[in-house]
């Protein structure tokens, strides 16, 4: 039989941006090993509201790692204690009877709070829109065969293409900066033959808007490397400053 | 009266060519003054909002997610279809065509499916000049694999996240037409009420999800691309937002429904654990090529898997379909592993699960092969379920995944409502009763990049340009004071049991009697106790917090509304269908072999459902469209 255990929660609370947050605390008994950690907040919100009391807002959709929505800072940690892993992949049996559990938002001034765990990442979609894409229309491209790209190569683009937006990394960055995100675009956009093209200004306009965005420098403490739900390496961000100097450099 | 497709004339191979040439198009100065709104940003409305910004429309994006990057097809795992015939194996548009025309069990339109084959090159090409980082060969070219039981490698794939890499491209495009003011973003906006005037799709009102506010929208066209209404099963792969309301409200105003009955179950999803279970996970049926499905032959067995000898377990798959084995279609596996659960012979805590064993496939082929093919899979079954797939048997189970019926649209893409356009899931085109591996994806980039931006210029150039109603305009008011009266009532309800707690009851009856296998007296039985549970929804449901503010309950609220009126319409879609085909099983029709018996005398036609009104019971009328096979010959399926 699986095993039950008892655990003592602290959560943020917090109206709306300008509000004062507060933590509240509840101890939730019952909670079966095999729950992942966002059904564990269900069953906290199905007692709170049986109780009249509000239940707590948090972000999520796929819940299974992949659409970047949850962002719970645990117990001071991004995503929680598993490597590798986003909060809605995290499972009660890494926990003990008797365990204090504190769950944050990230905090970080780019990233707004909208109402408890749930914060305003648009700044992320501005990353984007600055440069983060290829410009080609539909209808206009060529044989998708035309073009061979090494296997390597591929495969690198790939690796950095699987950034999903979470922003674990920049809650877990003592600058707050947005560097891993904005770097594993650009890094996956420039590796292949079809988004060279547009290397010097994306690299330019996508950093420029990281910073207008209020996010804040990198300082190589790697922070967020270590709490990457799908392990961006932090080369993209080396990548990305050399680039940067190298465009700015250009005049360009 | 039979519904009009509106396909084309002509030899098949001709159809969507001639097509082409024959319908109107926007002159370009003229584009600038349409106003286009795309409901979701899924691969069907994303790629559909950002190809309609690049030739000159004005777009308004909405999403319920905080970012128009997190829809639901991010969460495709296997791959997407093309008949590109890289590899040399025979494969052409028209062997694509005809496999999912025979996948559907012949339930689905001829030339759209064709279409669908035609365009399937150019979404692969359009996908690479993106910089989608499709797999690649050795040599740099694109690489194939072979998926569903196809019998050609034509699977383009980026690892186990090709719908997150081809999202994200679609994603991008959107993002660059967002930057040069092309398109408008709505972020976290739900569309609640679809605005009908002169009969024609005018506007949406939405709400702010942040603040609550109603919002009015007007538009020359509103495109639907809110993904499937598999949530409506409460547990399903789905993600948790995918919901039936943008198309249900739709519905109401007079869009008709098709088919609502042809449903897809996965047969590999790791099963339920407990109550508090919010979602199922699905993992790839490439599993099934070298694990082999068994449950013990005693019932209630309660020995660990390892410890039951060979004689004493029942490979049931590999002894009913000696020649697929454990290779057979998703729905036979499916419904097997139900019906030998239902016969006591599961296994796990709930007894709701089988054993999928790889100790024959490691034994043959050792460890290190196994973890080649499967290691990320086993890695995630073992960080769900909490035990070692290299150890001991997975449990996995069937679950909801796909839903074939949607919205009926014609070979335009526009619903029976002119000026409302369905692309993707939230449509009923092209999989009819059953969906091959790999085509949704297609098919949801096929409508938004090479249909919808052709056929909505059609609609939009008989409209005349830049005219409006202005959203005081009465059917602006009503519908926002109708969207703004649902809110009030399960605001004021103030009951004591949660919205999960009627979700989940609801699900129950619709897994139960309109799931894997539907029968007569079951299905009646499901209509009976969906009306029951919903008058008590309404006069228990507990909602908290106001509407003014974010409230995530609030929103899963108004959605299980709508699911409860969808479900009742479900139950009477498949009463109707007195036969079976592909995904709908009626146990009444089968083949000695368990398999789908088809009456195509009585039943070769299209389902489309008009709304009448819910006064207790939900009031529909049906209206067919009569499905003609010009060009295949319908044939029975077998597996054994
Ligand atoms: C786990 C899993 C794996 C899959 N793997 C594959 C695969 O390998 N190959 C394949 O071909 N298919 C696969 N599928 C199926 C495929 O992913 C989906 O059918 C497809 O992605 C649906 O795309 P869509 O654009 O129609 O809708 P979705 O991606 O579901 O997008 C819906 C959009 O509509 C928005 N929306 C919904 N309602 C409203 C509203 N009321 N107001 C405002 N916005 C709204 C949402 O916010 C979202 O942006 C898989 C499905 C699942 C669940
Ligand atoms: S780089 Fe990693 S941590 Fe940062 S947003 Fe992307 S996935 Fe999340
Ligand atoms: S809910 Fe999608 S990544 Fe966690």
């Amino acid at each position: 039989m699986s095993k039950e255990m008892t655990i003592h929660l602290k959560y943020w609370k917090q109206d709306g941006p300008d509000a004062r947050g507060y933590f509240e605390e509840y101890t939730l008994d019952n909670v079966n090993e095999h729950m992942s950690f966002l059904e564990m907040l269900d069953v906290l919100n199905e007692e709170l509201m049986l109780k009249d009391k509000a239940p707590v807002e948090f972000d999520y959709d796929c819940r299974e790692g992949i659409c970047g929505s949850c962002n719970l800072v645990i117990n001071g940690q991004a995503h929680g204690p598993k490597e590798r892993v986003a909060a809605c992949q995290l499972h009660m049996r890494n926990y003990s009877d008797g365990d204090h559990i504190t769950i944050e938002p990230p905090r970080a001034a780019a990233f707004p709070v909208i109402k408890d765990l749930v914060v305003d990442r648009s700044a992320f979609d501005r990353i984007i829109e600055a440069g983060g894409y290829v410009s080609v229309k539909t209808g206009a491209a060529p044989e998708a065969n035309s073009i061979p790209v090494e296997q390597e190569k591929a495969n690198k683009a790939f690796d950095y293409a699987t950034c999903i937006g979470c922003g674990a990394c920049v809650a877990a960055c003592p600058n707050a900066s947005a560097s891993l995100f904005t770097g594993a675009k650009i890094a996956h956009l420039n590796k292949l033959p079809q988004g060279e093209v547009e290397r010097t200004n994306r690299v330019v306009n996508m950093v420029d808007q990281m910073k207008e965005e209020g996010f804040g420098d990198c300082s190589n403490y790697a922070e967020c490397e270590a709490v990457c739900p799908v392990g961006i390496s932090i080369t993209a961000i080396a990548e990305m400053r050399k680039d940067y100097i190298k465009a700015v450099f250009k005049g360009d | 009266m039979s519904l009009d497709s509106k396909v084309p004339e002509g030899p098949l191979t001709e159809k969507w060519s001639k097509h082409l040439q024959d319908i109107k198009l926007v002159a370009p100065n003229n584009k600038r003054k349409y106003e286009v709104i795309v409901v979701g940003t899924g691969l069907a409305g994303g790629a559909a909002a950002a190809s309609f910004a690049e030739m000159g429309y004005n777009v308004r994006s909405f999403c319920i997610q905080d970012s128009a990057r997190r829809a639901h097809s991010i969460a495709a795992q296997g791959g997407i279809n093309a008949a590109k015939n890289y590899p040399n194996d025979g494969d052409s548009i028209w062997r694509l065509f005809y496999d999912t025309i025979k996948g559907g069990d012949y339930r689905s339109r001829e030339a759209n499916v064709y279409r669908l084959a035609q365009v399937s090159n150019e979404i692969i090409d359009q996908a690479v000049a993106q910089g989608v980082p499709f797999a690649r060969e050795y040599g740099g070219q694109l690489a194939n694999r072979s998926f569903g039981g196809a019998q050609v490698s034509r699977t383009f794939y980026a690892k186990g996240q090709t719908g997150q890499q081809l999202l994200l491209g679609a994603y991008q495009a959107m993002m660059r037409q967002v930057h040069k003011g092309n398109i408008k973003y709505h972020p976290r906006h739900e569309m609640l009420e679809l605005v009908v005037i002169d009969g024609q799709a005018k506007g949406i009102i939405t709400r702010d999800l942040v603040s609550g506010e109603l919002k009015r929208w007007e538009a020359d066209a509103v495109v639907l691309a809110t993904g499937g209404y598999g949530n409506v099963f409460y547990l399903s792969t789905n993600a948790k937002n995918s919901n039936v309301t943008a198309a249900w409200r739709a519905h109401k105003k007079g869009a008709y429904f098709a088919n609502p009955c042809y449903v897809q179950v996965h047969p590999t999803c790791i099963p339920v654990s407990g109550d508090y279970q919010s979602k199922l996970t699905l993992m790839s049926e490439s599993l099934r090529n070298d694990g082999r499905v068994w449950v013990p032959k005693k019932k209630g067995d309660k020995r660990h898997p390892n410890d039951i000898p060979d004689e004493e377990r029942y490979y049931y798959l590999e002894e009913r379909y000696p020649s697929f084995g454990n290779l057979v279609p998703r729905d036979v596996a499916s419904r097997n592993a139900k019906n030998v659960c239902d016969d006591g012979y599961g296994v796990g805590e709930t007894g709701l699960a089988v054993y999928l064993d790889f100790r024959d496939a490691i034994k043959r082929d050792g460890k290190e092969a196994v973890e080649a093919r499967y290691g990320n899979l086993f890695e995630m079954y073992e960080n769900i379920a909490g035990d070692n797939p290299y150890k001991q048997p997975m449990r996995i189970y069937p679950a909801v995944h796909y839903t074939m019926g949607g919205l009926w649209v014609d070979y335009n893409l526009m619903s029976n409502i002119p000026g409302l356009f369905v692309a993707g899931e939230a449509n009923f085109s092209d999989h009819g009763a059953n969906r091959l591996g790999a085509s949704a994806l297609m098919q949801g980039l096929s409508d938004g990049y090479f249909v919808l931006p052709y056929t909505i210029g059609n609609y939009l150039a008989d409209q005349a340009p830049g005219k409006r109603y202005g959203t005081d305009h009465g059917a602006f008011v009503e519908a926002e004071n109708e969207a703004q009266g649902q809110i009030d009532k399960l605001l004021n309800v103030n009951g004591d049991r949660t919205i999960i707690d009627f979700h989940r009851s609801l699900g129950k009856i619709v897994w139960d009697k309109i799931g894997i296998a539907r029968n007569e007296e079951d299905l009646k039985s499901a209509i009976e106790e969906i009306r029951e549970l919903r008058e008590e929804f309404w006069q228990n449901v507990k909602v908290p917090g106001d509407k003014n503010n974010y409230n995530k309950y609030l929103e899963f609220a108004g959605r299980v509304a709508d699911f409860f009126e969808l479900a009742e319409l479900m139950a009477e879609d498949a009463l109707n269908r007195d036969e079976s085909a592909g995904c709908h099983l009626r146990e009444e029709h089968q083949t000695e072999e368990g398999e789908a018996l088809r009456n195509d005398e009585d039943y070769s036609f299209v389902a489309a459902w008009e709304y009448g009104g819910v006064n207790g019971k939900l009031e529909e009328t049906l209206h067919k469209e009569n499905l003609e096979f010009e060009f295949v010959e319908l044939k029975q399926r077998s597996y054994k």
